[in-house]
Formats: C-alpha cells, sequence, structure tokens
C-alpha cells in the first residue's frame, strides 16, 4: 500500500512543503522556490498517474501490448512552460522591487508602504 | 468563414498581438489594437446571434473529433460572456493611448497593447473552450500578462500588488490544474461535456470529491470571493486606469463563468449543491463579502481602493445569486455580470480621467472637481448610482431579479441582508459626491477631461441607462442561459 503509492505520498510531500514555504517565508525568492516546488508536485503527479509498470511508448509494434498512456505526460510539458514562464516573471519582478524598495523581504515592503500611506494621510490632514 | 467563428474570436487577437510588435508606432499600434478588438466584438455578436437562433455550436479544431480533439462549444452562455468582454475591451480601447501618456513610459507603449491583447485572448480562450485543460493554458495567458500589466503601474506598489497577484493567481490556476488532473483520472477525457457524462459514474468516490475542491478553491481565489479577496484591491488601485478600467469589467467576470461552468455543467447540479453543502456556504461567503467590502469601502482615501473594494461585494451579490440555484437566480447574476461590467468600466474610465487631468485620485484631490470636470464627475455618479441600484439604471434590474429570486425560495431575511448591503454602498458613493460637489476647489484650474475620454465614458454611462430602461435584450439573453444550464448540461 504505501510502496505502491510512493510517488503519491511524494508528491503530497512536496505539495505541501511549496505551500507551506510560500506561506511561512517572507523572502520573495523563497516564496517563490516554494511556489515552484508546488507547481514541480503537481508536474510529479501528472506524471505517475498515466505511468502504467512495464508500459511502453505509444509505438505501434507486435511485440509490445502493455502502453502508458502519453497524454498526461504531454498535457504536463505545457504545464512546465507555463512554470517556467511564471518564475521568470516573479524572478524579474523581485528584480524591479529591489531597485524600487531597497530589499525582498515581505515585511519590511509592508512597513515602507504603510510609512507612505501614513505620510500622505498626515499631509491631507494638513 | 462563418463556420470557424469560435476560433477567429480567440485566434484574432492572438495573432494580432506579435503584429503589433511588427508595427513600430505607438499610434499605429493603438489604433491596431483597436481595430482587432473590435473585429472580436463583430465576431462574438454573430457568434451569439448564430446560438439564439439555431442553439448550440460545436468546433472542432484542427477537425479532430471530440472528445479526442479539442472542442470549442459555445452556447448561450459563452456566448454572453464572449460579448460581454470583446465589447468592453473595445471601448476601454479607445481611451487607452491618452490615458498611458501619462502613465506609461513612451517606450513601453507597444508592449502594452501588445500584452492587453494577450490578455484579452486568454480570456476569451477561457470562455470559448469546451476543453478542461484548454481552460487551464488560456488562464495563464490571461494571468501571466494580467501580472505584467499591472506592474506597469506607475507607482512602486504596484510592482508589490503584482507580484502578490501573482502568488496567489499561480496557486489558483495550479488548484484548478490539479482538480483537472484528479478528474482525468478518474474519466480519462478532458472535454467538458464527456466529464459531464462519465463524473455522475464516479460521483461517490473521494477522488472526485477532490477535484471538485480543488477546482472550487482555485476558481474562488480567481474571482476574489471572500475571504480569498486579498490580491485584488492592490492589484486594482496601482494598475495602469486603463488595465483597472479592462480588468475590473471582465477578469473576474470570466472566473465566475468558470464556477458556473464546473458546478452547473461538468459536475452538475445534483452533485454540486445536493452532495455537497455549496448552496450554505457560498450564500454565507457571498454576504459576509457584501458586507465585510463594503464597510471597507468606506474607510478608503483611495478611490481605486473604494471601488476595487467595491468590486469584491458586487462579486459577493452575484455569489448569492449564484448559491439560489434557481433559474432565476443564476439569471440574476448573468445579469449582474453584464450590469456590473458596464457600470465598473464607466467608473474606472471616469478615473482614469480624473488620473489623467488631476494626478491621482485622493479623494482630497477630488474637492470641487464636480464644477471643473462636469461630465467625467457625473458619469462617476451615475456608475454610483447604478452600483446602489437606483431605479432607471442597470444596477436596479439584476437587485431586482436577486431580490425576485431570493423571495421565491422565501429567504426573506437574506433579501434584507441584501437591501441593507446597498445600503452601504449609498455610505460609499455619497462620500465621493460630497467631496466633489459641496468642497471648494484648491490649487490650480483643472480642465474637462479630452474627447477621447468622455466619447468611451458616456458610451457605458449611456448603455448603463439604456439596459436600465430596455430590459429586454440583456434579460431575455441572460434568461436564455440560466434555463439552458438547469435544462439540459452543457
Amino acid at each position: 500500500m504505501l510502496m505502491g503509492l510512493l510517488n503519491y505520498w511524494i508528491v503530497v510531500v512536496l505539495m505541501m512543503s511549496g505551500l507551506y514555504i510560500v506561506i511561512a517565508h517572507g523572502n520573495l525568492i523563497k516564496k517563490l522556490v516554494g511556489l515552484t516546488i508546488f507547481q514541480t508536485s503537481v508536474f510529479i503527479f501528472y506524471i505517475s498517474m498515466a505511468k502504467i509498470e512495464g508500459g511502453s511508448a505509444p509505438i505501434l509494434a507486435d511485440d509490445i501490448t502493455v502502453y502508458s498512456n502519453p497524454l498526461p505526460h504531454v498535457l504536463i510539458l505545457t504545464a512546465i512552460v507555463v512554470g517556467i514562464a511564471t518564475t521568470a516573471l516573479g524572478l524579474s519582478l523581485v528584480v524591479r522591487i529591489k531597485e524600487a524598495y531597497g530589499c525582498i523581504e515581505e515585511e519590511e515592503i509592508q512597513q515602507q508602504d504603510n510609512d507612505q500611506q501614513a505620510e500622505s494621510k498626515a499631509e491631507e490632514v494638513a | 468563414m462563418i463556420a470557424h467563428l469560435p476560433i477567429l474570436q480567440v485566434i484574432i487577437p492572438l495573432m494580432a498581438a506579435p503584429i503589433c510588435l511588427m508595427l513600430k508606432r505607438t499610434q499605429l499600434v493603438w489604433l491596431f489594437s483597436l481595430l482587432t478588438s473590435g473585429l472580436a466584438f463583430a465576431v462574438s455578436v454573430l457568434l451569439l446571434q448564430q446560438v439564439m437562433t439555431s442553439g448550440l455550436i460545436s468546433y472542432e479544431l484542427g477537425g479532430w473529433q471530440a472528445p479526442w480533439g479539442i472542442e470549442y462549444r459555445i452556447d448561450k452562455l459563452n456566448a454572453f460572456l464572449l460579448l460581454i468582454i470583446s465589447g468592453i475591451s473595445t471601448i476601454v480601447l479607445f481611451a487607452a493611448q491618452t490615458s498611458i501618456e501619462k502613465e506609461i513610459p513612451k517606450d513601453k507603449h507597444i508592449y502594452f497593447y501588445v500584452l492587453y491583447l494577450l490578455s484579452l485572448t486568454g480570456m476569451l480562450g477561457i470562455v470559448a473552450t469546451g476543453d478542461a485543460f484548454n481552460v487551464f493554458v488560456f488562464l495563464e495567458i490571461s494571468s501571466l500578462s494580467a501580472y505584467a500589466l499591472i506592474a506597469m503601474g506607475k507607482n512602486k506598489q504596484a510592482l508589490w500588488a503584482s507580484y502578490q497577484y501573482l502568488i496567489m493567481g499561480t496557486i489558483g490556476a495550479t488548484f484548478i490544474l490539479i482538480g483537472i488532473g484528479l478528474m482525468y483520472q478518474m474519466t480519462g477525457t478532458l472535454n467538458m461535456y464527456d466529464l459531464s457524462q462519465r463524473l455522475p459514474e464516479v460521483a461517490q468516490s473521494r477522488t472526485v470529491f477532490a477535484a471538485f475542491a480543488f477546482v472550487i478553491v482555485g476558481v474562488c481565489l480567481k474571482l476574489a470571493l471572500f475571504p480569498l479577496h486579498l490580491w485584488l484591491p492592490n492589484a486594482y488601485a496601482y494598475a495602469p486606469s486603463i488595465v483597472t478600467a479592462f480588468f475590473a469589467a471582465t477578469a473576474t467576470k470570466v472566473a465566475i463563468y468558470l464556477l458556473i461552468r464546473f458546478t452547473f455543467s461538468v459536475f452538475g447540479l445534483s452533485f454540486s449543491f445536493t452532495t455537497i453543502p455549496l448552496q450554505t456556504l457560498f450564500m454565507a461567503l457571498g454576504l459576509i463579502g457584501i458586507f465585510v467590502a463594503s464597510f471597507a469601502a468606506i474607510f478608503q482615501s483611495n478611490i481605486k481602493h473604494l471601488f476595487a473594494y467595491s468590486s469584491i461585494a458586487q462579486i459577493g451579490y452575484m455569489i448569492v445569486g449564484f448559491s439560489i440555484s434557481s433559474v432565476t437566480g443564476l439569471t440574476a447574476t448573468l445579469l449582474h455580470l453584464f450590469n456590473h461590467a458596464l457600470m465598473k468600466s464607466a467608473i474606472f474610465l471616469a478615473l482614469a480621467a480624473v488620473v489623467f487631468r488631476v494626478g491621482n485620485v485622493q479623494l482630497n484631490s477630488l474637492r470641487g472637481l464636480g464644477r471643473q470636470m462636469p461630465l467625467t464627475m457625473a458619469a462617476i455618479v451615475l456608475g454610483g448610482l447604478s452600483l446602489i441600484g437606483v431605479p432607471l439604471t442597470v444596477g436596479f434590474v439584476s437587485k431586482w431579479y436577486l431580490l425576485i429570486a431570493l423571495v421565491e425560495q422565501g429567504w426573506w431575511p437574506v433579501a434584507g441582508l441584501i437591501l441593507l448591503g446597498s445600503m452601504l454602498a449609498v455610505a460609499y458613493v455619497w462620500r465621493i459626491v460630497e467631496v466633489a460637489y459641496f468642497k471648494e476647489p484648491v490649487g490650480p484650474p483643472i480642465k474637462e477631461a479630452p474627447m477621447s475620454f468622455l466619447v468611451p465614458i458616456w458610451a457605458l454611462v449611456i448603455a448603463n441607462i439604456y439596459f436600465g430602461i430596455d430590459t429586454r435584450i440583456s434579460v431575455q439573453v441572460a434568461e436564455a442561459a440560466a434555463q439552458s444550464l438547469f435544462g439540459v448540461s452543457l
């Protein structure tokens, strides 16, 4: 039972640790790392679900009788590309945030935003 | 040509996006984008006509037969949504060139249009397709371009808002992807119609329950249902004004479409509302959303923030209508989709005009603006009246249907709460009226917005009033769409 579903256990562990990192860490790069781990777990999930033990690639030949389902593998290629695009966009945003705020820690950024809001409010009152 | 309309709807903006890069001159790119969006709108009008007269259109991509190939399936619901998205996109684009001149650096103008068209492609694709995995792909096309568009805002907060949206949006999209994977595991199909046929057989398995949960939570993240709305206010407030006008009217609507499509068509009514207590859950979240977001709106000093919170509250109304799960309730939701798109695009375009002249949309900067920019401020007020639901505006029509739907079920307390929620809208709209009309202007005199703003703004405001009086078209389409969802699935 445990070994037979090993892939799925790995998927669950990766998925949860990925999500946990996204939520728990304040560093923007670490958040993106967590997000990537989270997405990777889904890739493994799709790949494991289509794989049959001893199954072959979809090639028509007389001596092959067991096939793995190629469709989820192809689907997940698309999702991997999407994942790369997301990570790239996220990282370039972090670069711009670093330029604008001078830091990449969530708390500091929020602090700066709050300060600015307080300042503009004070101006309005004056 | 006519037979290929479903794919043309999506492929026209997709192909136009890279062509923009080759045109090089901003004015030319703007005209080209406008033309593209206009073409997409024309296609959606033709599609809606065709669907209303002869029923469902099924288009097999590349001639591969469904359920093996990707199928584009246009019924009344899709056609209605396609019309809203492409229509709003076209009207908003009219004002785009003037607005971005002051908000986005010159060398990025062309990229703005490229991203805008890609985002449009994504939204149209999500709605047009009948394939579950295709939904995910288009969702990511529209989201990735949305993150980049929001990051173009001129304040540094735009970057932070975009980053937060990216994290939340990606988690949402990945949840949907997991849900689709689980469904595929159980049924071996990705075609939505095929899924709706095969899912009932395995409906009692834990995998399908998990799939349902993942899809619904993912979609709710995208539609900013309370309490998953945290990304929305900053994203709307700091994005370039044109982007806000476009997204406020369309992006969350597309997510609501997905929610309706997955619950009503794919999983089926009996599974979504009988096996799973979705009704109570969504009714509660919708109502809490209305009150929390409306209260938050009252205390905002940035008008864009104010209307962003109001958007979350309006989503609450749509969710309440949805959770009634009756034909009238769903009609109310679909009507409100259409009407809210009209109001919010009018209001946010008017705010874009204010940003153009004044430079910001802080409440204090609006002092006395009612006299200096009378036409623009009148548009905001009329849009606000529509948000409240005053008779003769579109807002009244959808609230009316929502109340009828609630009374039909005998849910008087909820109907009362809805009316109470509208009172909160009075409070936040009044704050703007008070500042704009009853305070003395400060600082240098400000001119009325240029025609490139006034024409699209007032086109939308007039539509707000027209569809509030002559409800034949919108109600007929919404009702037909709702009935078809309750009749035969898909």
